[in-house]
């Protein structure tokens, strides 16, 4: 399944929605997302991926890199992620990075 | 949305993007992918920009072909021969571009005679897997077998290298310092009573890091956690017709790849960082992590083995053969690995580098480690050139190296392993020794000092940090069974009872196995308590085995290696039904931290001119006049220690004495000072909770010129000041 990803600004808070696939050939179009919305300078990065079909390690590792190119004391927040993936970020330790989040609020 | 921003921003800096590289190219096509003579350093697979590298050795081949397959389907998607242009030697190297490292496996067909007498296997019916492989998928779930007619069961893939250390940093505990938990990763967590969210896991263990801190341990030893087949074992449970299993995993598969099956995450293809996650979090909660390695035979087994990687790929270099063709079998596994090679010299320390780079681990067990000490032809080197490598590598300079210094055929070197100053022994003469003294047999009392005082016989010039006390390992009984069973029960291993060792120097305190008999009972809570405090006052480097603080039974049996189940698992419900036994072992070991006169420095710093006593001094019914004779069964030793404190000298001072009598006996204490008074800190022929205190509140003896100590009981005391 292709992948997309699109951003919305909303003063200090980005909301990158992943639809599809994020694996390695993926996930260097995230990423440019990623910079883009850290270079803004933004408080807050919200991921929107219950529309996210799978999510490989290279797709995590894109996490990883969007948590530590935040400012610290920014937050970074994954939305509708699948439980097996909530599992992969915590098992793995991934999860101190990121907050983790049930369902789009509102 | 797309567009890149020209200058990337990392916090404050400003990072200018580096240019592509220009000279990363193809130069030609091979079976539709772009590729380019490959660089032959580093071995393995590595990824380089554009795509990855592979890179493999064998001196007997005569071609060779990178096989490529995509995850998990059986057929290759390509084989790309290895033109003459891409050897240099007996290295085959290729770039391909393209390749996404998590969309291929990856492994090898290496062409060449199979002349068994001349040392040569190849069979090209085969893929091999990578020796360097770092990541080997298709064995993600534990106890699930490879298809028979599988032609490549162990299929190498490419990590990522990446991950995020934070700030955290190895402990870097001093020798001296070091208490060590021998554990086994599946069974610290397997029982359904760990409670753990993915039992049986690194992430699991994880999980139980607070129970460890809790425990005071500051080191974990590993047992087998790289590849291995689990299911390399062809028996049964004669009882249960269950099958057996290769459990423990001393029999290597992939020497650089974290066991798939022991990750949670291996089905992503994720233990790699699941791994890497597990000693972030041990260093984080100030726990070293020592990995036991297998170096000396492989699970390609002998003749009829299977031919999975170096059997296929260079039989005569990595295998010790005898001159017609068969395998040397030092390891009693059915093969050696040929340690003392130059070629396999250099891939030992290239898996320990990467070991201790990549995951940072502080040291390693080597099993049977005196094959190490071999050469090709099976003699025993003076100066085996792969250890003293080891002992100088600059990258392995922090590391912990312990030997388990005999192997299967006949060497025994504990106290005379080429020791390099690097080098530490598991002591099993003080295995032996305690043992002995604890169970009461005559003229022991000897040895039993020189044990406790860190094996001055054994290791004088390297000092009691040489030494690794133990009472119990995982190749043995438990410590409950060791007062438990006077012999192995070793039936439900399917080979009546003639695997393990017979020489156990157990007591059974009076009935063998489950008994209601509260005496029984009484003296085997005692007999252990004794171990336990022996272990823990001892000078050297205290082991524990997994469980002992807990009364963890395997039924009488001491060689589980094929056990995987309840007998064999860690039952977290003990640390409620014995947490008095826990409490004495925590307290035993937080009161070893509390004492520099148990630990001496291995760099014997000058001792303060003004000491109290000598470091060292021998007691027994009376003060100051130890009984040596052959019928004697009581050791009371004292340790000291003069610590500069400003001006003034701190006393650290610890009385410990053994009665392995069945009767009590009236002993005088040294004398103290003044200002300082005996405490009790433990006397195991009390009742829990007597039986110990919480280090630094031990109880002040009415009585400071004598002491009892009960019949087959250990007594600490403490000098401390009057408060």
């Amino acid at each position: 399944m292709s992948f997309s990803a699109t951003m919305r600004l909303d003063d200090d808070v980005a909301t990158i929605r992943l639809t599809g696939d994020l694996d390695a050939r993926s996930a260097p179009e995230f990423n440019e997302l990623v910079n883009e919305a850290t270079g803004l300078q933004v408080n807050r990065m919200v991921l929107i991926m219950d529309e996210l079909a799978y999510m490989s390690s290279a797709g995590l590792r894109c996490l990883v890199f969007a948590h530590q190119k935040m400012p610290p004391g920014r937050d970074l927040v994954l939305v509708g992620a699948r439980p097996e993936v909530v599992e992969t970020i915590k098992l793995t330790g991934f999860d101190r990075s990121v907050l983790i989040e049930q369902s789009t609020e509102a | 949305m797309t567009g890149t921003s020209k200058r990337e921003s990392f916090r404050d800096v400003q990072v200018d993007p580096l240019p592509q590289r220009i000279d990363a190219y193809p130069t030609q096509t091979i079976a539709g992918f772009p590729v380019r003579p490959g660089q032959a350093l580093p071995f393995g697979a590595t990824p380089v920009p554009g795509g990855i590298n592979f890179s493999v050795y064998s001196n007997g081949a005569e071609r060779m072909t990178l096989v490529l397959f995509r995850p998990g389907e059986p057929r290759p998607l390509a084989e790309l021969p290895f033109p003459p242009s891409f050897r240099t030697g007996g290295v085959y190297a290729m770039t391909v571009f393209g390749l996404d490292p998590e969309s291929i496996e990856y492994g090898y067909r290496a062409y060449g005679p199979f002349e068994p007498e001349m040392g040569h296997r190849f069979d090209a019916r085969w893929v091999l897997t990578d020796p360097y492989a770092r990541l080997i998928a298709g064995h993600e779930t534990w106890g699930r077998p490879s298809a028979p007619d599988d032609p490549y069961p162990y299929r190498a893939r490419v990590p990522y290298g990446d991950f995020d250390w934070e700030e955290v940093v190895s402990p870097g505990h001093r020798h001296e310092d070091l208490v060590i938990y021998e554990t086994h990763v599946r069974g610290f967590t397997a029982h359904p009573a760990s409670e753990t969210s993915a039992p049986g896991t690194f992430s699991a263990l994880v999980e139980k890091i607070p129970y460890l801190k809790g425990l005071g341990v500051n080191c974990v030893e590993l047992m087998p956690t790289y590849e291995f087949d689990e299911l390399d074992n062809p028996r049964t449970d004669p009882t249960t017709g269950r099958r057996l299993y290769n459990y423990w995993g001393y029999n290597p598969l992939g020497f650089f790849a974290p066991k798939a099956s022991y990750a949670a995450t291996g089905r992503f293809g994720m233990q790699v960082d699941e791994f890497k996650n597990m000693v972030k979090e041990l260093h984080r909660a100030g726990i070293e992590v020592v990995l036991d390695v297998v170096f000396n035979h492989t699970a390609e087994g002998n003749e009829q083995g299977p031919t999975i990687s170096f059997r296929g790929l260079d039989n005569s270099t990595y295998y010790m053969l005898t001159p017609g063709g068969y395998y040397a079998n030092f390891s009693g596994t059915g093969n050696t690995l040929n340690c003392n090679h130059p070629v396999v010299r250099q891939f030992v320390l290239d898996c320990l580098r990467y070991w201790v780079t990549e995951f940072r681990v502080d040291g390693f067990r080597f099993d049977l480690a005196s094959i190490l000490g071999r050469a090709p032809d099976g003699s025993v080197l003076p100066n085996p050139p792969l250890l003293e490598t080891l002992a100088h590598d600059p990258v392995l300079r922090d590391c912990k190296l312990i030997a388990e210094a005999w192997d299967a055929a006949g060497l025994y070197q504990v106290g005379s392993f080429p020791a390099y100053d690097r080098w530490s022994e598991w002591n099993g003469r003080y295995r032996d020794t305690v043992r002995r003294f604890l169970k009461g047999d005559a003229g022991t009392v000897g040895d039993m000092a020189t044990r406790l005082a860190g094996s001055s016989d054994l290791y004088g010039r390297r000092g009691p940090t040489a030494s690794i006390n133990f009472v119990t390992a995982h190749d043995g009984f438990t410590l409950r069974d060791l007062v438990s069973y006077n012999t192995k029960h070793n039936e439900a291993n399917g080979e009546d009872n003639r695997d393990g060792d017979n020489a156990n120097n157990s007591w059974n305190c009076g009935w063998e196995g489950p008994t209601d008999d509260p005496e029984v009972l009484r003296l085997r809570n005692r007999q252990s308590r004794n171990a336990l405090l022996l272990l823990l006052t001892s000078r050297g480097v205290p082991m524990l085995l997994s469980g002992d603080e807990v009364g963890r039974t395997q039924d009488g049996n001491n060689n589980a290696y094929c056990q995987d189940g309840p007998q064999s698992w860690f039952d977290w419900r003990l640390t409620e039904e014995n947490a008095d036994l826990l409490r004495f072992t925590r307290c035993a070991i937080a009161f070893r931290a509390a004492h520099p006169a148990l630990r001496p420095r291995s760099d014997r710093s000058a001792p303060v001119t003004d000491q109290l006593f000598p470091d060292v001094s021998w007691h027994g019914v009376h003060d100051w006049t130890p009984d040596w004779s052959a019928d004697s069964r009581l050791l009371a030793a004292m340790f000291y220690a003069g610590l500069p404190s400003g001006a003034e000298v701190q006393h650290d001072c610890v009385y410990v004495a053994a009665n392995s009598h069945w009767e009590g006996q009236r002993l005088e204490l040294p004398r103290l000072p003044e200002e300082l008074a005996w405490h009790t800190f433990a006397d195991t022929a009390a009742e829990a909770p007597h039986d110990v205190y919480e280090p630094g509140r031990e109880a002040l003896r009415a009585d400071q010129s004598r002491a009892l100590v009960g019949p087959r009981s250990v007594l600490v005391l403490v000098a401390r000041s009057r408060l």
